[in-house]
Order: structure tokens, then sequence, then C-alpha cells
């Protein structure tokens, strides 16, 4: 990391705060808008957001730790997060991570080694009525199955 | 010249996910090609609950109720029934007790008949993003009812003639939480609407707020003035996004029109609002652990007492309500608690909403007065199971809930009746389950989950968890013992005494109530190392039959591993070791050359 990047690191640390807040309470959100401009928190922008704030790195930590939301690695071009909740769970979402999870070599939490997928679950993505469900990037693909999954993977793979 | 028809084009997530935006920019293009564009309002609403038929297209004042619509299908929709005035037939809902299709109401669709909606009395109706459509059914009007007309005591009172107990789980009676806090000698209060829903497979919250955030508004202010709180703090998930978005549209335009803010319409009462995004752990929606996440910590239960009506958000007393709790509010300050008090069963008062799910034809959101029956939310509303197969079970309550078997279909649901059988009525998910399904395999997922979601701050939960999923992954995969049976019993009884917070009180009910109802299943797996149902992988194994096999390819093209081999002609095999039984292959087979054992 060259000194041009802290320089800059520095700077996006206050303009996070400025957006955000500066309170103890502003926490969560502070690490949200981290991980909203990057995908992850990365390590350097979180150290200099509690500079800025002035609390201890280890409370930020303390605090993204516990929440599932957060991720310490950067992503993939594609995020990929498959439903496990009750509804997709009894309509097959089992089926549907393995066959991904298969296709791309990857279990949950993970990236692929070309950068181009992430693969994580979530508890429900609020659309029941179309499980098993699907989430990649912003579009929701639903009713699906491992074939019509395969199909997918394949046009994101393919560069959609 | 003046609006003719309307078109009112179903904005819910699941909608949305299968092109409702694409619906109706393309709805305008045609209106404005086809010349047409005065004549007629298109309006994006809220979820109309029917989403297994989504995208919803509804064309009044025909009351013409088109489903599984397309982009493709502006142009017709628009030259038949705005500039024709006729229906489109291939796109009307038909259900099978409604043959005359041009000749009905969506009243008569056999899945709204039995419905009473209150909570998502504008879902469906009314454009969530303009105020005025909301103000235009009655919006505000009980808010300024209790500025003007009523004193904080009033409000607690019509509240508690009405019954109404809290929809986030527990069923707490909401009018003693608000007189707690009215109760409490503090200058700063607070009102806290839980949006967090945690229950996997539950959007009863996320619909209600997508489709009509002014109810939740308009109710938090009606209790500030109550209790005598000036802000009101909305936690909702962050995997909400249309939700959020609503809210803060919402939230704004309440504020233009000086129904939030300071001195609201000119009575000298002020409130305004601040949303917080959750970070995605269940745990957070137990309140106490809630009110901890808004202080920016980790999110972890505290005891009770003190209760949070006393000593809340930042240590000041705080009313905390369920988002559907909210929105039973302003109908019931507008039409009396009387008449709340008419809808429902005597100790559960006015209606629920649940998220009809699973192995159901109708899935969707169904708001129905309680007291329904499980039979006729189950077979009238839900229109029976998928493809006519054997009902087995419905699981209510989500992790912290339990099965209802085919014996409690005529039980009426409402809170107490749901505790006595085992169950609990939680949020709202109602989990259909067929015979395809295991109770093991069920168990041992929402064991799973509580697993991951304890915050791991009390012994019992956190071990007491772990070691339950332990013994029911020994048990799926065939090596679970009797001894194994008696010690779930054992622990789960002991968390439900021991553990800090509902979470762990409440991770033994799944077991618990489904070994009460399916003993015989779990003796299966322990005794005969068989699932009948085949979902505990380790327990089945798919087969091909060489005499019965015709060599037609099917399932090897199926295989979503490809582990299936042979020539075309000739007898196909199945690499065992390569096998992930996800059943594709013998769901395939015309020949049923395929077996599951
Ligand atoms: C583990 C756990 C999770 C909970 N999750 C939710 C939830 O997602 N939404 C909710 O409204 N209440 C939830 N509750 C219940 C809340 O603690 C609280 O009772 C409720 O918000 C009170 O509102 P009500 O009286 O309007 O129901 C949960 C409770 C527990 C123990
Ligand atoms: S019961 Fe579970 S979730 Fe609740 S405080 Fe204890 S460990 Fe945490
Ligand atoms: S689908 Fe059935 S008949 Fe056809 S190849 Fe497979 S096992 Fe044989
Ligand atoms: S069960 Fe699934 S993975 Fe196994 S052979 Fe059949 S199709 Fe292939
Ligand atoms: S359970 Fe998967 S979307 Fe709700
Ligand atoms: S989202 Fe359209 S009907 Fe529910």
């Amino acid at each position: 990391m060259s000194c041009a990047d802290c320089g800059n690191i520095a700077k996006e640390a206050r303009e996070i705060v400025a957006e955000v807040g500066s309170e103890p309470e502003k926490v969560i959100p502070l690490l949200q808008e981290i991980q909203n401009r990057h995908g992850y928190l990365s390590q350097e922008l979180v150290e200099a957001v509690a500079e800025e704030i002035k609390l201890p790195v280890s409370r930020l930590y303390g605090v993204a730790t516990f929440y599932s939301q957060f991720r310490f690695e950067p992503i993939g071009k594609n995020l990929i997060k498959v439903c496990k909740g009750t509804a997709c769970h009894v309509a097959g979402a089992e089926k549907v991570y393995s066959i991904i999870s298969e296709k791309l070599g990857i279990e949950e939490g993970e990236t692929t080694d070309d950068q181009l997928f992430t693969l994580e679950s979530v508890a429900c993505l609020g659309c029941c009525s179309l499980a098993p469900v699907v989430m990649i990037n912003d579009s929701i693909y639903g009713k699906l199955n491992p074939a019509k999954m395969g199909k997918i993977l394949k046009e994101y793979a393919d560069g959609k | 010249m003046a609006v003719k028809n309307y078109i009112l084009v179903c904005g819910g997530t699941a909608c949305e996910s299968s092109k409702a935006t694409e619906i109706f920019n393309s709805l305008k293009e045609e209106a404005e090609a086809q010349g047409v564009i005065d004549d007629v309002q298109i309006v994006k609403t809220g979820c109309f609950g029917f989403c297994e038929k989504g995208p919803i297209v509804k064309i009044l004042p025909e009351e013409a109720f088109y489903v599984e619509v397309v982009p493709e299908d502006a142009k017709e929709i628009i030259s038949e029934s705005i500039v024709k005035g006729r229906m489109v037939e291939r796109l009307l809902y038909v259900d099978d007790t409604q043959e005359q299709k041009d000749e009905f109401d969506v009243e008569d669709i056999k899945f709204y008949q039995k419905q009473v909606r209150i909570v998502l009395r504008n879902c469906g109706f009314i454009d969530p993003e303009k105020i005025d459509e909301y103000i235009a059914r009655e919006g505000y009007a009980a808010l300024e009812k209790v500025l003007f007309d009523m004193k904080p005591d009033d409000v607690i009172n019509e509240l508690k003639e009405s019954g109404l107990r809290g929809r986030g789980g527990a069923g707490f009676p909401t009018w003693m939480k608000w007189n707690f806090t009215k109760g409490a000698d503090n200058d700063q209060k607070y009102i806290v609407c839980n949006a967090d829903e945690g229950d996997p497979g539950a959007y009863m919250d996320r619909s209600t707020l997508e489709g009509d955030p002014h109810s939740v508004l308009e109710a938090m202010a009606i209790a500030g003035y109550a209790v005598g709180a000036d802000t009101g703090v909305i936690y909702i998930r962050a995997e909400y996004p249309l939700a959020i978005e609503r809210l803060e549209i919402a939230i704004k335009q309440a504020r233009d029109y000086g129904l939030l803010g300071k001195d609201i319409l000119g009575s000298g009462f002020d409130f305004d609002f601040e949303i917080r995004l959750g970070a995605g752990a269940f745990v957070c929606g137990e309140e106490t652990a809630l009110l901890r996440s808004i202080e920016g910590n980790r999110g972890m239960p505290t005891p009770k007492p003190p209760f949070p009506a006393v000593e809340g958000l930042w240590g000041k007393p705080t009313v905390i309500n369920n988002v559907e709790t909210w929105a039973n509010i302003p109908m019931i300050i507008l039409k009396g608690g009387e008449w709340f008090r008419g809808i429902g069963t005597e100790r559960s008062s006015g209606t629920k909403v649940f998220a009809l799910t699973g192995k159901i034809n109708n899935s969707g959101l169904v708001e129905v007065p309680m007291g329904t029956t499980l039979r006729e939310i189950v077979y009238d509303i839900g229109g029976g199971i998928k493809d006519d197969k054997a009902f087995k079970a419905v699981q209510t309550g989500g992790p912290s809930g339990g099965v209802l078997t085919k014996d409690f279909l005529d039980t009426p649901i409402d809170f107490d009746q749901l505790t006595a059988v085992g169950s609990m009525m939680g949020s709202g998910g109602m989990i259909v389950m067929d015979e395809d399904d295991c109770i093991v395999d069920v168990a041992k997922f929402y064991q799973e989950f509580c697993v991951e979601e304890s915050c791991g701050k009390c012994a019992p939960c956190r071990i007491g968890t772990r070691k339950l999923y332990d013994i029911l992954n020994k048990i799926s995969k065939g090596k679970g013992t009797h001894q194994d049976l008696e010690n779930m019993k054992t622990i789960g009884t002991a968390m439900k005494k021991a553990a800090l917070c509902g979470l762990g009180q409440t991770a033994p009910n799944p077991i618990l109530s489904s070994l009460k109802f399916f003993e015989d299943e779990y003796l299966e797996h322990v005794d005969d190392k068989i699932c009948k149902a085949g979902k505990c992988k380790d327990l089945v194994r798919f087969e091909i039959d060489a005499d019965k096999c015709i060599g037609c390819t099917v399932c090897a093209r199926k295989c979503p591993v490809g582990c299936i081999s042979g020539e075309r002609k000739h007898p196909h095999v199945i690499d065992q070791d390569q096998c992930v039984k996800c059943g594709e292959c013998y769901a395939a087979c015309k020949f049923g050359a395929i077996t599951k054992s």
C-alpha cells in the first residue's frame, strides 16, 4: 500500500463519517456504509474510521463480527445469495445450493479463484412464494431447480 | 377528461422480481401509443397477497384480475381492457369454482373469500409512494382524531377495549405496554417499530411496509402522543431494500405535509423518525437485543426486568411493537375498540396475517380473522396441497414453534389454541409440508438455524442448541439411538427453563413438538435406518434397475452433476460416489426404472 493510498483512505474515512455521523451509536451504520462502498470491510478503512470517530478499532470489530451481514474479504464480480429459509428449504434449496457449489467449486463464504463469483446464503429473501430463490447481485431468480440454476450460472459465467 | 380506468400493477417483492416494473413501464408506453394515456391512471401498488400467481395486474372499475402477466401482454391489456372495455380472457384468473370467467368480482376468488383485510387494507389498493392516496383512504385521520379529540388516556382505553395483542410473537396486550410507558416518569421516551422480521419463511411485515408504509408511521405517532414520546425509531432488516426506500419516501412526504415533525397540524405535538438497518442477526428481533443494536453494540439480549416499557432505548421508557401490531392501530382509533373486538375470538381479537408457503397451491399472504381453522386456510384459501399429495403437517411459529398435524385441521387458530397444542403463533409463518417432507430433516433445519443464530451469551442455549443439532444430525445419518431421543427431551426441557432469552427458550420447540406427534418417523430413522421421504441423504440411494431401463438417456441429461452414464438404448448406471442425491433422475424417468431406497 503506497502513501498516496493512505491519504485517500483517510479522506474517504472522513467522508463516510461526515455522511453518517460520529457518535458511538453510529458504529453499525458506519460499518454498513464501508461495506456498501467496497463490498466488504477493508481493514485500512475500518481503522481509519475508528481513528476518525476516536473509538478503539477493537470496538468496531467487536460489533462487526457479531453480525452476519459483514464480510472481511473482498467479494467476486457476482454475489450469489442462496436463500436457505424454511420455504426454500422444503422446496429444495439444498439441491440448488449443491449445484452451485459443485459447478463453481466453492462453498458458502468463498470466492472463485477467477474472482467471478462469491457464494453466500441468507435466511429469507421475502419472496417465499417463489421458492426456492436465489439472488444474484440485484436480481431475484425464483422457482428454481438444479437444471435452471445451472443455466443461469452459465449466463453469468459467459459475462452477463 | 376524467380518468375512466385504473390499472393497478403489483409492485411487491415477488412480483417485482418477475418484471413488474417492466410491465408497469410497458403499460404506460402502450397507453401513450394507443392515445388513452389521459383516460387511465396506472398505479404501482404493494403486494396483493396472491404472490403465487404473480405478477398481478388489476383493472378498475371492471375488477379484471390478471395473473402471471408478462411485459408483452401490455399491448393487449390496453387495447382490450382500456380502449374496447373488454377483458383479456387468457390472462384472467380462474379457480376451480369459477367457470364463468368474466362474471365475477375479485371478492369471489376463493383465495380472497375468507380473508378480512385490516392490516393489509391498503396493500394492493394504493400507490405506497403517494401520500395522497393514503390520505384518500382515511389516512392520518386517526392521528388527527387523537390529537384534537382524544386525551392520551382515551387512546389507551380504546386500545384496551380493542383487546389488541402484539403480533410479533408473544401476544402481549398492547395497551398494557403503552400504559407502563405512559406511567413512567421521564422527559424522554421512545417509540420503536420492530421490523427485523427474522423468521425465515415469513414476509408479512415486509409486505405491509412495502404496500402501506404510512399506516405504521401514523400508528407510531399516535403512540407518541399517548405515552409522551417525540421520537420513533424503525429497526428494519437491511435485506429489505424496497421497504426501506418506501419508508424513506413516506417519512419525507409526511414531513412535507406537516403530518410529522414539529407542531403536527398545529397541535403543538412533535414527532419524528429515524430508520436503523439491522445487520443480519436473528436474535436482534428480540426486543432487548434490538435496543442494544440501535445503541451501536453487539445485539445481545439483556435480562428482563427491567422491561423496555420502563427502561428501554438509552435507558429511557420505550414502547416497542411489531409492524403488524402497528398497522392495526389507525383502524382501531377510527372504528373503535369495540368494532375490533367483534372480529376474531374472545381472547384474540382482530385478524392475523400469515405467510402461507411450502407445498401449497396458492402460496401468498393471507389475512384472516383469529379463530379461522387450519383447514380453511390450507384448503379453502390455499387451494390444497400441491400436486395432490397428502397433507402432512403445518409448521407455525418458525424456529420457535411447532407442527400442527392433520388432527388439528379443525382447531381454530389463535394465540391460546396454538400454545395449547404445543406450537405458537410466532410472527405468522405457515409452512405446509407434504408426504415428501421429512420431519427429522425439518427439525434439523430449524436447529441448525438456532445454532447459527444463538448469540452465545448463555450456556443453556449456546451448548444446548449445538447438542440438539448434533443428535439430529446423527439420527439423520441412521446412527441415532433411543437414548438420543430421550436426551433431546431432557436437554430441550432444561433449555426452556434456563435460557436467558426467547431464542434459547423456544429453540427446542420444533423438536419437542415433532417428537410428540411424529415419534414413529423418528423411530424409523433410529431403528430401521430409513427416511421414507428420502430427504436424509445418507439414508437414500438412487439406483437404476437394468431390467426396466430402456436407455432413453433422459435421466443422464437431467442429472446436474453428470454422474449417470450409459449408451442410448442400453441400461444406464449411476456413479454412487458422485451422486448428490438430488432425486432429479428419479422424478424424470418415465419408465419407473429408478428406485429410491
Ligand atoms: C429470538 C426472538 C426473535 C424475535 N424476532 C422478532 C421479529 O423478528 N419481529 C418482531 O416483531 N418481534 C420479534 N420478537 C418478539 C419481540 O421480542 C417483541 O416481543 C415484539 O417486538 C413486541 O412487539 P409486539 O408486542 O407488537 O408483538 C422476537 C423475539 C425473540 C425472543
Ligand atoms: S438464549 Fe441464546 S440467544 Fe438468548 S441470550 Fe442466551 S445464548 Fe443468546
Ligand atoms: S430415464 Fe429411466 S429409462 Fe431413461 S435412461 Fe434413465 S433410467 Fe433408463
Ligand atoms: S440423484 Fe441427482 S445426482 Fe444422483 S444420479 Fe440422480 S440426478 Fe444425478
Ligand atoms: S424462505 Fe426463501 S425467500 Fe423466504
Ligand atoms: S408480490 Fe405481487 S402479489 Fe405478492
